[in-house]
Parts: C-alpha cells; sequence; structure tokens
C-alpha cells in the first residue's frame, strides 16, 4: 500500500525507506532533463550563483508538454533517468537528497545515493495525462530559452513513485530481475 | 490524374499529429488488457491498469498521452495518379507537423543541431518516408517517435551464417539491455534484410502493424511468436518492475538482401503505441 508524505518527511526518512516502497509525495518537485543539467553544472564548475536553491531538492527528470489553458500543467511523466547519470553526482553533492525518472542507472548512481543519503525514485513512463492530474501548480523558474527543457516548480498531490535506489545500496530492478 | 492542394496534405497532418497523441489504438488498448489479465505481479497490474487510465484521460482531456510526443515519422503513400498542386511535398508535411503540435499542445522535441542542440520550436523537421503506389489516392500515416525508445534501438550486420539464431540473440540482448529505457510492455519491430539503410525503415514499418496481427508470410508468424515468447520469459515487466509483460507484440518485415549481408535492425516502441492513418 503506498504511503503518502511531505517531500520535507520524505527527505527526513530516507534512511529508513528501501528500495520497492510505493510513496505519494506531496509538496514541491523542480523539473530538470538534459540541457538544464548540462548548464546547471556549467555554473557549478564555473562558481556562478544557481538559478535555484539545490539543497534538499527533489528533482524530477521531466519535459513537460505545453498546458491547454485552464490546466495546472500539461502531460508529464519521467523521462529516462540515465542520461542524467554524468551529473546527478555533482547534484547530489549540492544537496539535491531526491531525483525521480525512469528506468535503471548507473552504479556509480548507486554509490552516490549512499555516500549522499540520497533516494532515486522511479515513476511510470508513458503515463503522463494521468500524472498531470497529480500537479496543482506549476511554472517555469529558470532556463525559459530552453523551451521544455526548462526547469519548472511543480507543487505536487499524492504523485505515485517507487523507491528504486535507496541510500543503503538497495536496487528495485535487480530485487524484480532477481526473483 | 487528380488534383489534391498541398494545403489539403498540411491540415490532414496537422490533424493527424493531434489524434495521434491523443487516441492510444484499441488494438493496443486490448492487448494491454490482455496481458494485465495474464499478469501474476500485482505490481506489474497496477501498472497496466495506470497505462489503461491514461488512455482515458488523454481521449477524455484530448491531451497528449506522453509529454514526449515523439519526433514526427510520416509515412506518405502517394498514388501515382495524384499531382500534388502548390509547394512541395516535404514542405506541406512541415507545416502540418508544425500546426499539428502548436494548436494540439504537443512538445517540441527536435534540435537544429545535433551537437549544437538548439530547439526548432515547431517539432520540424518531419521524418519523411515517400512510397509511390498505384492510384489516385495519398495514405497517410503519423507515428510520433519517442526519444527513449530510439535510444533503446539498434542495428547490426551479420553475415549471413549467423542465421535466424543470432537476430533471436540479437533481439533478446537488446531487449535485456535497453529494453527498460523504452517503457516496457514495448512493441519490438524488427527489420531484416534490405541493405543498411533500408533495414531501420524496414523495423519502423513493422510497427504500423496492428498489435494481433499476422504477418503475411507464413514463416514469420512462427518466428514472431518465437521472439515474443522469449521476450516475456525474460521477466522484465512493465517499466522493469517484474512480470510477464515485457512485450505486446513482435512485428517483423523482410525484405531481399545482399548475398555477403544479413542486415538486422530492431526499432523499439514502448506500450504508448501511437498511429493514426487517413487516406485523401
Amino acid at each position: 500500500m503506498a504511503r503518502s508524505l511531505a517531500i520535507a518527511e520524505l527527505i527526513q526518512q530516507i534512511p529508513s525507506l528501501r528500495a520497492g516502497d510505493d510513496l505519494l509525495l506531496n509538496g514541491t518537485l523542480f523539473t530538470a532533463r538534459d540541457a538544464a543539467h548540462k548548464r546547471l553544472a556549467q555554473l557549478i564548475a564555473d562558481k556562478q550563483p544557481l538559478p535555484l536553491q539545490l539543497a534538499n531538492t527533489a528533482i524530477y527528470y521531466c519535459g513537460p508538454a505545453p498546458a491547454r489553458p485552464g490546466d495546472a500543467v500539461g502531460p508529464c511523466g519521467p523521462t529516462t533517468s540515465a542520461r542524467m547519470d554524468p551529473y546527478t553526482p555533482l547534484l547530489l553533492s549540492q544537496g539535491v537528497r531526491i531525483t525521480i525518472g525512469k528506468g535503471k542507472r548507473s552504479a556509480a548512481i548507486t554509490d552516490a545515493c549512499r555516500t549522499y543519503q540520497a533516494l532515486y525514485c522511479v515513476a511510470t513512463g508513458g503515463v503522463a495525462a494521468l500524472l498531470s492530474r497529480k500537479v496543482t501548480r506549476s511554472e517555469i523558474v529558470a532556463f525559459a530559452d530552453l523551451g521544455p527543457e526548462a526547469i519548472w516548480r511543480f507543487e505536487v498531490a499524492d504523485f505515485p513513485v517507487t523507491v528504486a535506489l535507496d541510500s543503503q545500496g538497495n536496487n528495485v530492478f535487480e530485487l524484480s530481475t532477481n526473483r | 490524374m487528380r488534383i489534391i492542394p498541398a494545403a489539403t496534405i498540411t491540415e490532414t497532418i496537422a490533424r493527424l499529429c493531434q489524434q495521434a497523441n491523443y487516441f492510444l489504438p484499441f488494438d493496443v488498448e486490448d492487448a494491454l488488457i490482455e496481458a494485465s489479465q495474464k499478469e501474476g505481479s500485482p505490481r506489474a497490474r497496477e501498472i497496466l491498469t495506470q497505462i489503461s487510465g491514461n488512455a482515458n484521460v488523454a481521449r477524455e482531456r484530448s491531451i497528449a498521452l506522453c509529454q514526449d510526443t515523439g519526433i514526427a515519422e510520416i509515412f506518405v503513400n502517394l498514388g501515382q495518379e495524384v499531382h500534388i498542386d502548390g509547394e512541395i511535398l516535404q514542405d506541406a508535411v512541415n507545416k502540418g507537423v508544425a500546426r499539428g503540435y502548436a494548436m494540439g499542445y504537443l512538445r517540441t522535441s527536435i534540435v537544429a543541431d545535433p551537437l549544437d542542440r538548439v530547439n526548432t520550436n515547431d517539432n520540424t523537421p518531419a521524418q519523411l518516408t515517400l512510397v509511390i503506389v498505384p492510384g489516385d489516392r495519398i495514405e497517410i500515416t503519423v507515428l510520433p517517435k519517442g526519444g527513449g525508445t530510439e535510444n533503446a534501438s539498434a542495428l547490426r550486420m551479420f553475415p549471413p551464417s549467423a542465421g535466424w539464431p543470432g537476430i533471436v540473440e540479437f533481439v533478446l540482448e537488446t531487449v535485456r539491455e535497453k529494453g527498460i529505457n523504452a517503457c516496457p510492455p514495448l512493441v519490438v519491430g524488427v527489420g531484416i534484410g534490405g541493405s543498411f539503410s533500408a533495414v531501420g525503415k524496414l523495423a519502423k514499418l513493422a510497427l504500423l502493424r496492428p498489435v494481433g496481427s499476422v504477418p503475411a508470410a507464413g514463416a514469420y508468424a512462427a518466428r514472431e511468436r518465437e521472439l515474443l515468447d522469449a521476450i516475456n520469459a525474460l521477466g522484465i515487466g512493465p517499466m522493469g518492475l517484474g512480470g510477464r509483460t515485457t512485450a505486446l507484440a513482435v512485428h517483423i518485415e523482410h525484405a531481399p538482401c545482399h548475398i555477403a549481408c544479413l542486415p538486422v535492425a530492431i526499432a523499439m516502441n514502448c506500450h504508448s503505441m501511437r498511429r493514426m492513418t487517413e487516406t485523401i
């Protein structure tokens, strides 16, 4: 049975959460995908100020489709997380505590989740219309020129995810294929 | 000779781009329901239920099934008796894609240069496959193809000695290594034969066949079944979280090829097997 909890509570509970736990998230997610990661990494390397505070944030790998007038957000499912792997240890070192996407990641991310006491969660890919109903508010917070790759702030209510990598090195994909 | 205005092609493609992104084809929906009934894993069943629920939300609200509304793969079967009046076909097609994506609240996912990576902001250019056919009609199919599934696709030039066993191993290896990132349950299009450039197209054409349909060449029906059973025995399951349903279908298209070659391509598609066809 999925547990509903606020992002702040989730961050406090990271040490006790395990791969395979089903969660319903409430609070703020920041979207970022390929181009936004590249820019954030460059700003960090150049010691430039960032357009958002990364400490204790949850990053959602997503480039939403445009919203119809009156909708809180457009269709917004997860994209493949592995493409963000080269940037993830750096972002976790800057305080990001949760990443959300879809699919397996490299061994370096398992290690980084242990090192930085972070979680990687997966949402169901390809159900973007359904997930858009779990977002109550959205706005662009940075890199608007990147179009669909801009960074958005999403306020979510009971957004369904499963813990894929926990802070102890467990991996849901190994659990599910080693049955 | 029949004269068809280029503007008619543009309007048709604009409409198809929207419909293809909002409506999951019935054959795919039926296959998902059937798969759900056979699933033993509660998590797998839950994911399949989400996918069916998503199709309902997208259809009712006319919003995209997936935020990745794809690169627009356009297949045009152009009757030889047709004269297109106005701009050239490629321009009419691209105009239709740009209009459909803007009007339909669909994401623009194309960058102009593969290394500079600046978004064209209208999802053009489209990928156009043109075939001249007998008659005075134009049949147009739009297949929005997601980036995750493109990255999970593969092409290999085998020696003829590799034969069918080599192909089976290649398909299973590709699904095992890349399948999870293509949002299973998958539809797997396999192209065999042709040439290096033709075989990728064959694999894409294989995706156009309805799920549950049987290929024209009898021997290939058994081969498709063999591959589907082998893929589903991998246990990857919906979204890679375990289960019996790793693929809904495997479709093979084949073509004559060189005596030295056995080209094989795998066009991976996700459960959101979007495609829509209209005839002018």
